[in-house]
């Protein structure tokens, strides 16, 4: 790579992590409500797998995304009906799910490996694509890169200027309290739930219809999931920053396929990797910036201050709880 | 939760095994029909596969050591509320902490001495990693299942930069891992060459001694009181972060014993899937088996059948063998829904 042009770098990331951007927002949705959807990884390879073959079956791309879409969400009404209504472990029925929708996904699509099938092309938007800079990053992109862009302002809009956001963001933090007041908790936690694996079904289809095309196994999304997970906390359950840490996520994954043309001896593994001890470590970084001594030390400067703001923010109290009505 | 619950009635159980039982067949059957294939065909070759003759015996058994090790060291940190993930990547620490020795031991005379070495800095390796994991939750808070995550994946990295990297076949690496090493330095074995009786002792004893831990002494009374009330714990002067880092210590420790086992008594080298998913799938054993020593190794070994059986089942039935993973995961949600109904219909208060 000797020639680096910063537009096509940002375009391939607002591509890139169109997936992960979808994902890590309807994880947000659903942990904003208090449930910890822990199926997300085998959940996007399950859908990533069942839109593929309807997209195969019917050379439909919309009926593909809308089986991806589908699947994400029964997933999770499994997760939500677990842990909402009988009150079990989100962790470890979500955990169960994960490894049975990963083993799934590779048993049923067993058929559809390796081959050619519909993909989304480029839909660029009418004289919008001509802007010089702006043009191809943001208005020359596919179907779900356009959906994943327009759904961070609306996640975000709906979680705090509305009334319904309002209220998921209550009972995320105190079931007990919005119950107090006459609110349909468990219902709406369970709805949430599913309307966040719905997001999640959709960054499945976008993998195998759009970023990583095919069916496979591996099919290349795997451990995705899991980091859309670590990408929720390090981006403090606010939807506009975690869908930064998305994007920083598809950049250092682009960044790992120029390393290796730049280090040719280390094995290509060796950078598929390393997008994780670096998500430790801004983890760390995270709940450091979080301590009291951090606030208090970075008080004379602003840009620290600033950092730490940013980089601060804190899960919702009611996160992982089984609420009982009494 | 658990096949094994306490003190209930054998009618109730009874009742609770036939709904298990029936709703894991019907939702196995159900996935097999939509692969369009034909139920009795593939849970025969199934049963076939794992228990047909005492070769396939002796690899069920193979496949059961290391998952019920890892199941083994997962109850050590369950007990004091944590949920090691990373057991995984503990196994993986091990293995190559074992290959380390094994390549530094070669020339050497003693070749028990060099085994005994492995499988000791294979109980090290994995102790180490498992560790790490609990400095990142005590010290940089992330959460044990990121932290754990995150360590499986790196501990998967190192593993396939040494098989190409320093420790490459002569020639050129490959993903069929290093060299084999010689066979002095694999581990006894009898029934056709497959089964090692110093694994089948080694893991008995791990199950005893965690039994011994957990149940008998005041470690593991700790263990179980952070677990239950980590607030009441700590104010009645037990620091829970130290106990975190001992649980996560021993469990890492048979994690990594698991590992040291792998490659000195089945691939006799470092390949890049040391580890076969164990980890994982340990951890639904023990969630089976309540989180208690002795459940653990009964579940392990049905596993263990489901895992080998479904070997065969690409080349007998064009089949894919994550058959066993759907068998299994149905099983544990089965379980759970049972649990869940039960306890919503009763009304019980225990926490699951």
């Amino acid at each position: 790579m000797t020639d680096f042009d910063l537009t096509v770098l940002l375009a391939s990331i607002a591509a890139g992590a169109a997936p992960i951007v979808l994902a890590v927002l309807g994880e947000t949705i659903s942990e904003k409500g208090g449930v910890i959807n822990l199926s997300l990884d085998g959940s996007i390879l399950l859908s990533a797998m069942v839109s593929f073959a309807i997209a195969y079956q019917s050379n439909n791309l919309f009926l593909g995304f809308a089986g991806g879409a589908l699947v994400g969400a029964m997933t999770a009404a499994v997760v939500g009906f677990f842990s909402v209504f009988l009150g079990l472990s989100q962790v470890a029925v979500g955990f169960v799910l994960t490894l049975t929708a990963r083993d799934l996904a590779y048993f049923l699509g067993n058929p559809y490996a390796r081959l050619y099938g519909p993909q989304t092309g480029l839909l660029p938007i009418p004289w919008l694509h001509d802007i010089p800079v702006l043009g191809p990053i943001f208005f020359n992109q596919s179907f779900p890169a356009y959906l994943s862009l327009l759904l961070i302002p609306f996640v975000w809009w709906y979680l705090y200027k509305t009334p319904m956001g309002l209220r998921l963001r209550a009972i995320g933090e105190n079931p007990e309290a919005a119950y107090a007041r006459g609110t349909n908790t468990r219902t709406i936690q369970f709805w949430y739930t599913v309307a966040g694996g719905l997001l999640v079904g959709l960054a499945g289809a976008t993998f195998s219809l759009c970023t990583k095309t095919g069916w496979g196994r591996p099919q290349g999304a795997e451990g995705t999931g899991w980091i859309a997970l670590a990408i929720v906390i390090f981006g403090g359950w606010h939807p506009v920053k975690t869908a930064l840490g998305a994007y920083l996520f598809a950049f250092l994954q682009i960044m790992g396929i120029h390393f290796q043309g730049w280090w040719p001896s280390v094995p290509a593994q060796v950078f598929q990797v390393a997008p994780f001890p670096l998500m430790i470590f801004t983890l760390i970084v995270m709940y450091l910036a979080q301590r009291s001594s951090a606030r208090t030390s970075s008080r004379g400067s602003p840009w620290l201050r600033g950092m730490v703001r940013i980089l601060s923010g804190s899960a919702p109290a009611g996160l992982g709880r089984s609420f009982k009505p009494e | 939760m658990g096949l094994f619950p306490e003190n209930s009635r054998p009618r109730e159980f009874l009742l609770k095994a036939v709904f298990i039982a029936g709703g894991v067949f019907c939702l196995t059957s159900l996935v097999l029909l939509v692969a369009g294939a034909p139920p009795w065909p593939a849970f025969y070759h199934l049963f076939v596969g794992a228990l047909g003759s005492w070769s396939k015996l002796a690899q069920v058994l193979m496949v059961w050591i290391p998952l019920t090790l890892c199941a083994c060291g997962l109850i050590y940190s369950f007990r004091i509320g944590l949920w090691n993930i990373g057991v995984e990547g503990q196994v993986v620490a091990g293995a190559i902490a074992s290959t380390a020795v094994l390549r530094f031991g070669v020339e050497s005379g003693s070749a028990s001495l060099v085994l005994a070495m492995a499988f000791a800095a294979g109980i090290l390796g994995g102790s180490l990693w498992a560790i790490l994991a609990g400095f990142l939750k005590t010290k940089g808070g992330v959460n044990e299942i990121f932290g754990g995550l995150g360590l499986n994946f790196v501990a998967q990295g190192i593993t396939l930069w040494l098989i190409f990297g320093p420790w490459k076949r002569p020639g050129v690496g490959s993903m069929s891992g290093t060299e084999l090493f010689p066979e002095s330095l694999w581990l006894p074995t009898f029934l056709s060459g497959r089964l090692s009786p110093v694994g089948l002792v080694v893991t008995v004893l791990a199950l005893g001694v965690a039994a011994w831990v957990l149940n008998r002494t005041r470690l593991g009374l700790a263990l179980k009181g952070i677990g239950s009330n980590t607030r009441a714990a700590y104010l009645h002067g037990l620091n829970p972060n130290t106990y975190f880092i001992i649980a996560m210590g021993m469990a890492g420790g048979c994690a990594g014993l698991a590992g040291a086992f792998q490659v000195t008594g089945v691939y006799h080298r470092l390949i890049p899937v040391i580890s076969s998913n164990y980890g994982y799938l340990a951890l639904l054993v023990v969630m089976l088996a309540n989180y208690r020593v002795w459940g653990s190794p009964w579940i392990a070994f049905f596993f263990a059948c489901l895992n080998v059986g479904s070997i065969q089942l690409p080349i007998v039935l064009k089949l894919d063998s994550s058959l066993s993973g759907i068998i299994q995961g149905a099983l544990v949600l089965t379980t759970l829904l049972v649990y869940g109904l039960r306890r919503k219909t009763k009304g019980e208060e225990r926490p699951a």
